[in-house]
């Protein structure tokens, strides 16, 4: 277990360094992206238009934050904790490809399919504590800019953050076939008719 | 006049429920973490007790998923208060979502349309115990969604015993694994009917931490069922570790000869609760 300390925008060779049980802090760019945010810039791939910021140099976090109007132009993260990536696990591989974002963060890992993907373009999958919204919150430094706010609503839409030591983020999935979540359900699967056994 | 003092107190309940975590479950959680061997586990649980406090101090939800608005009441039948109450909490659901503020969590489930006040048909969920007296109970339960879509029910057949039990009680807890953002308090149900297996699921999730159930045999169950799950190695939020579960609660029926339902839930670690008693004299106490 190794910790770094990361900045926007990461290096495929420096995600290519990285090891399942790895800790990350990151500081600098980070979008959000849940399921109608990743189909929306996907279809605006595929017709050829040009996305409004560069999802290869941030950080993408599966999240639908709480975020409040703070004046007329200003925004105030209230909670943005992770939700669970599985959801999206039908869009990443293609994402991965389209838009070499290399590292996702979020909770309760994904499937084979991103995994696959992201041995190949080099990327990793770091989980972020599930539920700890106020520390996430805390360590985003301000929102810089939000997109398709109208069209997706706020826990959709694409939020660009400004983030410093956003932490502690634990790689589950890295380049090299590892992946954590998936070693940790098949350890309790083998063990399961043991454990079973000792229940009296 | 009284109608707005209740439905203040209730903001004001909804609040400490979103923001403050009970004192038994922090204290489990601090526990663990001094106890715990794994790396990648201590710093899940040190995220989570660092969270928890800056929630605290700021008057924070300490999740983003505010849950579904939910309130167990025991409700005295003398009462003054009795009539109203149910559309005090609607009211006060609605104002609490825009000043907590709450994530708009209610949707239609068949339009999808989601009306941004956490109301709905059905929505609050609302609990209710008649009991003597003119004191009314009421407790808050925010529970998160992620958290309760681990919840399992099953119509065993009762020739399986305690220990059929037993088993499919650990195998929800494998079978939920880091999607309920463990460590869990695990909420088990037994006997009654299917409705019942469920509610008592639910309501032992209100028990404190540590506190057993009063039947000794019952009590020994959840130890028993608390040691194993714990050496499972699921750990905080399933990344591995020896805290998978903080306390396994369960309530319990008669059942039916033919029938022995068991219902188990799990509830994750922000185990949101806050409780209030609204007097005969219109006095309000949460606590």
């Amino acid at each position: 277990m190794t910790v770094y300390h990361l900045k926007t925008p990461v290096k495929e060779e420096e995600v290519r360094k990285l090891k399942i049980r790895d800790i990350l802090y990151i500081s600098g760019k980070m979008f959000t992206a849940r399921d109608e945010g990743h189909k929306k810039m996907l279809e605006m791939k595929e017709r050829g238009k040009e996305l409004p910021f560069n999802p290869s140099e941030m950080v993408m976090f599966h999240c639908g934050p709480l975020i409040r109007k703070k004046s007329s132009d200003e925004w105030e993260v209230v909670a943005a904790g992770p939700t669970t990536s599985i959801r999206m696990e039908v869009f990443e591989d293609e994402f991965i490809k389209e838009f070499k974002t290399r590292v996702i963060v979020g909770k309760g890992g994904m499937g084979e399919r991103t995994a696959k993907a992201m041995q190949k373009f080099g990327a990793v999958y770091a989980a972020y504590t599930g539920g700890a919204a106020v520390l996430a919150a805390k360590a985003i430094k301000k929102v810089e800019n939000v997109f398709w706010l109208d069209e997706l609503g706020m826990p959709e839409a694409a939020w660009i953050l400004n983030v410093e030591n956003f932490g502690p983020l634990v790689v589950t999935i890295d380049c090299h076939g590892g992946n954590l979540t998936e070693e940790i359900i098949a350890n309790v699967e083998s063990r399961k008719d043991k454990l079973l056994a000792m229940l009296k | 006049m009284r109608n707005e003092k209740i439905i203040k107190s209730l903001i004001e309940l909804i609040r400490k429920a979103e923001t403050q975590l009970p004192s038994d479950v922090k204290n489990a959680i601090r526990d663990a973490f001094e106890k715990e061997t794994s790396e990648t586990a201590k710093t899940q649980l040190k995220a989570i007790l660092t969270n928890i406090e800056l929630a605290e101090k700021h008057l924070i939800p300490m999740c983003q998923d505010t849950g579904t608005p939910t309130f167990f009441i025991r409700a005295g039948v003398n009462s003054p208060f009795l009539r109203n109450l149910p559309n005090a909490l609607t009211e006060a659901v609605k104002k609490a979502t825009q000043e907590v503020p709450l994530r708009p969590n209610t949707v239609n489930p068949f339009t999808g349309v989601n009306p941004r006040n956490n109301i709905g048909e059905g929505v609050p969920i609302i609990h209710w115990e008649l009991v003597g007296g003119s004191e009314i109970q009421v407790i808050a339960l925010p529970k998160g969604g992620g958290s309760e879509n681990m919840s399992f029910l099953a119509m065993l057949p009762p020739g399986v015993g305690v220990k059929g039990v037993k088993k499919f009680i650990l195998e929800c807890v494998i079978k939920s694994n880091g999607k309920p953002c463990p460590p869990v308090i695990v909420g088990v149900g037994i006997g009654g009917g299917a409705d019942m297996a469920m509610e008592l699921a639910k309501k032992a999730i209100l028990r404190p931490v540590g506190e057993r159930n009063k039947n000794k045999r019952v009590a020994e169950l959840e130890l028993e069922l608390l040691k194993v799950i714990n050496q499972t190695g699921i750990g905080p939020m399933g990344l591995g570790g020896e805290t998978t579960a903080l306390d396994v609660h369960v309530e319990w029926a008669y059942r039916h000869p033919a029938s022995l339902p068991v219902g188990v839930l799990m509830q994750c670690w922000a185990a949101r609760k806050a409780e209030m008693t609204i007097y005969p004299n219109g006095e309000i106490k949460i606590k």
